[in-house]
């Protein structure tokens, strides 16, 4: 009776154990006509009110992509998230199961989580697509052939933040004595921007104030404010994610800094970010690279084929917003580089190196853009062998008390003044990590 | 020498050019002290009481006011929203005490903090679960806290005085004051205090360590409110506030694990410290030196006084 006990509880062991393993090393059951994409979320923690919208908006898109369409030329793609809680240690977790798992495209969602996937991908031969984050210097694809990082990097932001602040001024003469605030999370994203606001600040005369905020302190940032108060910069750019965003425009508003001043980079112009400072609110600015709004075909189609079946987990109050939009964009990059690698690989089901061909030619057009039903939704997209963000256009948006409107015309960063520093700083990338291997891929388009 | 002027000498010639910003700083440091004073004292109670240190008490802030957002979210009018928070608060604490803490009686200090850590856990998900991670506006003025600023022109300039950091600062002290004369005056604060000294004592004279520890859970349920609500307003309410309330830790270091008064007096010096140390010296070393310059004051303290500002001095013969 014991044994039979004793045999049965082995037997029942083993059996969990097996399912233990098969779970933690299992592979998403595939058609045969589909493609296997991971993507790191954070839903969870404190950066998770930046990171679920974009979430859904990344989700819905591909789920609208092979609800309508059936999938990409009839290949659907097998859409997975992995939960970060924007923390970079597990985020090489969620690289090595997507990796083991046969990812065709790595999307890290935090420029830490770039920076350790980096290394590991020019190994492994996957392509990271950061969308606007990440190592600005990535954007030189001859050093960085597995990096991709449209439409423009945090270096080409801070130059059209001082782009709008001479615009606002009179011309970039004008700048000459004035003062910018950079109010930055302590941590690589945060600091990314400062290399080239100091460049920029020297070749024109401006002053640049850095203003750190810890993460432990995104929630509690008085003291920064009175040294904003003392310091009295003429504008604020805010490299800010998660909890610091709503934060800092509360603050603004509580201190009585001009509003109209204080421009967030792209991510934090989140629509709750901006709806926490109330009505005073009004007039915050944020640059960006997408619309807001439900008023495209894209966002309808979404509407239509996936959050009026149930099948979405935004809220229907939340779709449109400015980044879930962003969310889209970037399912929409990942889309468009799966149609472009099957156009020049000739295959229907691509690998990650078929995509990272498909990456280096992506060319949406004005026409193509209308096509998918993004028309005034985006600027082209070009990528090119050696340029793997293509420094395109942004524009500033503006907050208008209950949602986001554009509130400039569409402006160029000074590539002129950041690709140069990108090809240095690529070059002393490679320098300084020994072994970095030189490119031998070869180049589908002429660069 | 340049850098002995910047340390020395630099700060006070700019305390004493620019005094209204000297109030500014003095204000904003007592306001978040006596926040951190709030969030120390959770901690405390249950430490006195129990022995424990309640890792949970950051996410319980969270919880207390997601629970609260929440329940107006669904349609429950302000104020008996802040009710049935106090409701689950108290559930919470029973169950805490029923499921965690009873079953691990006479067990030593460390599992019991680590039983923290699993409620820490386990409220981080359940709340996700059922609020999402989405952050949400603390409904200040539904519950009639003031906004807007109060501008004092002084010392060639103006200080002023946000409206929800008064009234932050006010209910907080009320609520320290009346917990403090709660356990101090009445016979469930005696009792607490019996337990705090000895828990076989204090069972052998009839005092039930359970009551007991479900009535402090339920005390640390309602700091925890209290101290969502003052903060959520003036950020908001997200995951991300329990990361503030660690902000009580070097509170705790300073002003000792098992005394009121303690907390609020280091939680006093942390604030107006920390907040002097980043306006006046961070800029010499590149700013964000908050996060870490409360311990460093805290364990330079400590170097000093080993049992914090009011704590027990503990000698133990070996």
């Amino acid at each position: 009776m014991r044994r039979t006990s004793l045999t049965r509880r082995a037997a029942r062991g083993a059996a969990i154990g097996a399912l233990i393993a098969a779970g933690a090393f299992s592979v998403p059951a595939l058609a045969q006509d589909s493609v296997y994409f991971a993507n790191n979320a954070y839903r969870t923690g404190p950066f998770s009110g930046s990171g679920i919208p974009i979430g859904d908006g990344m989700r819905d898109y591909i789920t609208m992509i092979n609800e309508r369409d059936g999938g990409v030329n009839g290949v659907k793609i097998v859409y997975e998230e992995c939960e970060t809680g924007y923390d970079t240690k597990k985020s090489i977790e969620c690289y090595e199961q997507a990796k083991a798992k046969g990812t065709i495209i790595y999307s890290p969602w935090s420029t830490g989580a770039t920076l350790a996937a980096i290394p590991r991908a020019h190994v492994d031969k996957i392509p990271i697509l950061s969308m606007a984050y990440g190592l600005s210097a990535s954007a030189d694809g001859n050093t960085f052939p597995w990096v991709f990082i449209p439409p423009l990097t945090y270096w080409d932001g801070a130059s059209v933040m001082v782009r709008h602040m001479a615009n606002e001024l009179g011309g970039m003469d004008k700048l000459k004595g004035k003062k910018l605030g950079l109010i930055h999370l302590d941590a690589p994203f945060g600091k990314e921007p400062i290399p080239i606001l100091e460049n920029l600040a020297k070749k024109y005369g401006f002053e640049v104030k850095l203003y750190p905020v810890a993460a432990a302190d995104m929630q509690n940032q008085g003291s920064l404010w009175l040294s904003i108060r003392r310091d009295r910069p003429d504008y604020l750019y805010n490299q800010g994610w998660g909890a610091m965003n709503p934060t800092a425009v509360k603050e603004a508003v509580k201190n009585g800094f001009p509003i109209n001043k204080l421009v967030g980079v792209w991510w934090a112009g989140g629509d709750d970010d901006a709806r926490a400072g109330g009505a005073e609110a009004k007039g915050y600015k944020s640059l960006n690279f997408n619309a807001a709004g439900t008023n495209f075909p894209v966002i309808q189609d979404i509407i239509k084929h996936v959050v009026d079946k149930g099948k979405s987990l935004a809220p229907k109050d939340k779709v449109g917003e400015n980044l879930y939009n962003r969310g889209v964009y970037n399912s929409m990059l990942v889309v468009e580089a799966i149609r472009n690698a099957q156009k020049i690989t000739g295959k229907k089901v691509v690998t990650g190196e078929d995509m990272r061909r498909g990456l280096e030619a992506l060319n949406i057009t004005e026409a193509r853009l209308k096509e998918i039903g993004m028309e005034g939704f985006a600027s082209p997209v070009k990528i090119t062998c050696s340029d793997h963000s293509g420094h395109l256009k942004a524009y500033v948006a503006e907050w208008d008390g209950t949602k986001w409107t554009k509130g400039s015309d569409w402006m160029d960063p000074l590539k002129e003044e950041v690709r140069p520093v990108i090809e240095a700083n690529a070059k002393d990338y490679a320098e300084k990590n020994a072994g970095w291997p030189k490119r031998t891929e070869a180049c589908d388009t002429p660069s | 020498m340049g850098t002995l002027y910047a340390i020395f000498v630099d700060p006070f010639m700019q305390m004493g050019s620019a005094p209204d910003l000297l109030v500014q700083t003095l204000w904003e440091g007592l306001v978040a002290g006596v926040l951190y004073a709030l969030i120390a004292l959770g901690f405390v109670l249950i430490f006195k009481a129990s022995g424990v240190f309640n890792f949970a008490q950051g996410i319980m802030v969270v919880f207390a006011a997601l629970t609260l957002v929440g329940l107006y979210e669904k349609g429950v009018p302000a104020w008996i929203a802040v009710f049935l928070t106090l409701g689950v608060m108290f559930l919470l604490a029973v169950t805490i005490e029923r499921v965690v803490l009873r079953p691990l009686v006479n067990q030593p200090d460390i599992i019991l903090f680590m039983a923290t850590f699993g409620i820490t856990y386990f409220l981080i998900g359940f709340g996700e679960s059922l609020f999402g991670g989405n952050p949400k506006q603390m409904i200040a003025g539904e519950l009639g806290l003031p906004r807007g600023a109060v501008e004092v022109k002084m010392l060639g300039g103006f200080v002023a005085f946000q409206k929800i950091d008064i009234a932050a600062a006010v209910i907080a002290s009320a609520m320290i004051a009346g917990l403090a004369v709660f356990f101090q005056y009445t016979r469930i604060g005696r009792a607490l205090r019996a337990v705090a000294d000895s828990h076989k004592a204090a069972l052998s004279v009839g005092i039930s360590l359970n009551q007991i520890w479900v009535i402090v859970w339920f005390a640390a349920g309602i700091v925890a409110l209290v101290t969502g609500i003052m903060w959520g307003a003036r950020s908001d309410v997200s995951f991300a506030l329990e990361i503030v309330a660690l902000k009580a830790l070097p509170v705790l270091i300073l002003g000792g694990f098992t005394s009121v008064p303690g907390a609020i007096v280091g939680g006093l010096l942390i604030g107006v410290g920390e907040k002097l140390g980043e306006f006046y010296w961070g800029p010499l070393i590149g700013g964000g030196i908050e996060s870490w310059l409360a311990y460093f004051i805290a364990l330079a303290f400590l170097l000093f006084r080993p049992q914090g500002l009011f704590g027990d001095k503990i000698i133990e013969r070996i």
